[in-house]
């Protein structure tokens, strides 16, 4: 191997995944990038590449590459936390091949037969068209054949090593991951009992075990990159875990408020998800702690430097504290309430709360594990950032910034045109993507795209060339 | 010193993770039990012996629905056969659906189940909302059956050459490319014409469903449909 720094094949192995998952990260962004071009001119790749089929592939690119930059941070972590290596690691190459072969096949299959007759070959072969798990069957049946087998690494080396807190809570969270996955795997001509399950894959994952998950990475990132306490960290950690899923799981009744379910889960789901935005204020408190406290700590024995061991890594973790709050609990608050959200529900101000939140929660921390690895690729000791990370980190960052307030805009907009004035028809829904501002909006939207995309490019290229700088101290 | 505080203690925190986790995912379960029981799918005796429910069986599609204000429930609900008056469906007034009104359990059943296929295998969700999931590249279809577009009093009967709403839908799913609404057009999905049947009569099924009065103010100002 090129480099000598990781004697752990767990570690190895994660850089596959990371690696991985960065192209897909891009590709998430082009597809993206194709979708904003066609809210602005809609015969671009008009019967080619029709927005539904860039969309999937903006949606899933997404879902996979968090899936796989959390399969990474895993197998990274894990021979820190348990000190052993990781058990049945063969098995885990091989299926990181036999996952990276198929992501690539289903993707192949999307873009160029795109769709199939209304039969069951289709849904077995070519999309499911459940939006963020169209994957077909067959996919489906071999992501839970690898996600059965990562889990088993998992546990196995849990179960063998030493067996810490965020190693506990990881062991719980990807069970349940992994099993929800299977909520999603069946077909049925009821469209209510379809949504209900599907919500279950799609909320259960995100506003439940990814978050418990993130909370796990912060605190094995907090204890890696400051110093800081252990014990503390992990008490941090089970609140969270007692926060998150006490609102995160009966917080799913705002999705139930009209999809055919009865009216109590307007109340469950008001309450309840009202109360999801308070385990973000203590992540975002608790990262901001932690820093502050091992700082001054150090400063109390007259050492003036950073504690920071890792700044484009702590950067990004911060980044996730903030923007875990504002994009997932802010402006997922926004809408939360069935008296809000039976206007907002279905408009642009979902896509606005999912760009801010999908950053914010997830693509920041997992990025920040991507700087951790290169840092520990290349034997750094303490990585400093480059002009090249901050050009990057401001430019991704006000560029999802700026999409969602573009896209809150043409929330608004829809909302009062279509929902209220008009009704929700057909024409009422064109009314309101006519109007100047909703335009406007879709200009603006595209032009931060770029700019996220522009700065996602020196992402990539600063996490290629960083680890050789001359600037860390090794 | 005095004694190390509970609130300080790992174990505490980790029981309680466990206690709030399991406690939650018990009532979630407990409540699954029974939205389930009410949302599954009724059958054609309830729509003969007048029993409503939340997600109606297929044979829906032989009667007229429409989706006004229940005094009731303060908000719309849909309407199966007419409206008693009294905040609930009367099942009595029929309605032709590509000719017929006598679908039997099976035929209906067969059409939805295709049409349901199809929804999915055309990726409608990746750029229709339904029940208001899915994506915002197109107009939401909970409620399209009844949008006035398609009605007597719309423009796209006329559009393409069709005189029944369900015909001018079937059409229009076929061939959209010919059928331009707005500059953001629909492509053709190569669905068939039998297809388009399942898909029109899902359509039906779906505006059927008691969505808790979403989308609201449906089709209540007409706007004139190309009218920009």
């Amino acid at each position: 191997m090129a480099n000598n720094y990781l004697k752990s094949e767990s570690k190895q192995l994660a850089t596959w995944y990371f690696t991985f998952a960065a192209i897909i990260f891009g590709a998430q962004l082009v597809f993206g990038l194709v979708a904003a071009i066609q809210f602005v001119m809609p015969s671009f790749l008009y019967q080619i590449l029709d927005f539904s089929i860039a969309r999937i592939l903006h949606i899933n690119a997404l879902v996979v590459w968090m899936v796989f930059a959390m399969f990474g941070s895993v197998y990274w972590l894990l021979p820190d936390e348990t000190e052993i290596e990781t058990v049945g690691i063969k098995v885990g190459k091989l299926l990181f091949w036999v996952f990276a072969a198929a992501i690539v096949v289903v993707v192949l299959v999307f873009l160029f037969i795109q769709v199939g007759p209304a039969d069951q070959t289709t849904i077995w072969f070519i999309t499911e068209g459940r939006e963020y798990i169209e994957a077909p069957r067959w996919a489906d049946i071999g992501i839970v054949i690898v996600a059965l087998g990562f889990v088993a690494n998992l546990f196995l080396t849990g179960i063998k090593g030493k067996q810490t807190g965020i190693v506990t809570v990881l062991m719980a969270d990807m069970i349940a991951f992994a099993g929800l996955y299977l909520a999603g795997m069946f077909f049925t001509d009821n469209i209510s009992v379809d949504q209900y399950w599907w919500w279950w894959v799609i909320h259960l994952w995100v506003e439940a075990t990814w978050e418990v998950f993130v909370g796990a990475i912060a605190a094995y990132g907090l204890i890696k990159m400051l110093g800081a306490h252990r014990q503390v960290v992990e008490m941090w950690l089970w609140i969270e875990v007692s926060m998150l899923f006490g609102s995160g799981i009966l917080g799913m009744g705002h999705h139930y408020f009209w999809i055919g379910t009865p009216e109590y889960w307007w109340e469950i789901g008001a309450l309840f998800s009202a109360l999801e935005p308070l385990p973000l204020v203590a992540m975002f408190v608790h990262v901001l702690y932690d820093w502050g406290k091992t700082q001054g700590a150090q400063e109390a024995h007259g050492e003036k430097v950073s504690v920071i061991k890792n700044k484009p890594a702590f950067t990004w973790f911060v980044l996730n504290a903030f923007g875990n709050f504002l994009g997932a609990g802010v402006w997922g608050f926004f809408h939360t309430l069935p008296q809000i959200n039976l206007y907002t529900h279905g408009t642009q101000f979902t896509a606005a709360h999912g760009h801010l939140a999908f950053f914010g929660a997830y693509a920041t921390i997992l990025i920040g594990m991507f700087y951790l690895a290169v840092q520990g690729k290349n034997g750094i000791k303490v990585m400093k950032s480059t002009k090249l990370s901050i050009w990057s980190t401001s430019m991704i960052t006000g560029g999802v910034m700026g999409m969602t307030v573009a896209l809150t805009i043409a929330g608004y907009v829809q909302v009062i045109v279509e929902r209220a004035q008009m009704g929700a028809t057909w024409s009422g829904y064109f009314d309101s993507q006519s109007g100047v501002w909703f335009t406007q909006a879709m200009d603006w939207r595209l032009l931060m795209g770029v700019i996220t995309f522009l700065g996602f490019i020196l992402l990539a290229t600063d996490l290629l060339r960083t680890g050789k700088s001359a600037i860390h101290e090794r | 010193m005095a004694n190390k505080s509970v609130w300080s203690d790992n174990r505490f925190w980790q029981r309680t993770a466990a206690w709030v986790t399991g406690f939650a995912s018990i009532l979630l379960i407990w409540l699954t039990f029974d939205t389930s029981a009410q949302i599954s799918m009724g059958n054609d005796a309830d729509l003969k012996n007048g029993v409503t429910k939340r997600v109606p069986g297929p044979t829906v599609i032989n009667y007229k629905i429409s989706y006004e204000i229940s005094t009731k429930r303060g908000h719309e609900v849909p309407y199966i056969g007419g409206n008693d008056g009294k905040g609930g469906s009367l099942f009595k007034e029929k309605e032709k659906f590509f000719g017929r009104d006598d679908y039997s359990e099976k035929e209906a059943g067969d059409l939805l189940h295709l049409g349901k296929l199809g929804s999915q295998a055309k990726n409608c969700m990746d750029c229709h909302t339904l029940m208001g999931n899915g994506a915002y590249y197109a107009p939401d279809l909970t409620k399209a059956w009844l949008d006035p577009a398609w009605g007597p009093e719309g423009s796209m009967q006329a559009v393409t050459g069709k005189s029944t709403k369900e015909e001018a839908m079937a059409e229009f799913l076929q061939h959209p490319e010919l059928y331009p609404t707005h500059a953001r057009m629909m492509p053709n999905l190569g669905i068939t014409a039998q297809e388009a049947k399942g898909l029109v009569a899902f359509l039906k099924h779906l505006s059927s469903i008691d969505t808790n009065g979403f989308p609201r103010n449906f089709g209540k100002i007409q706007g004139a449909l190309n009218g920009k």
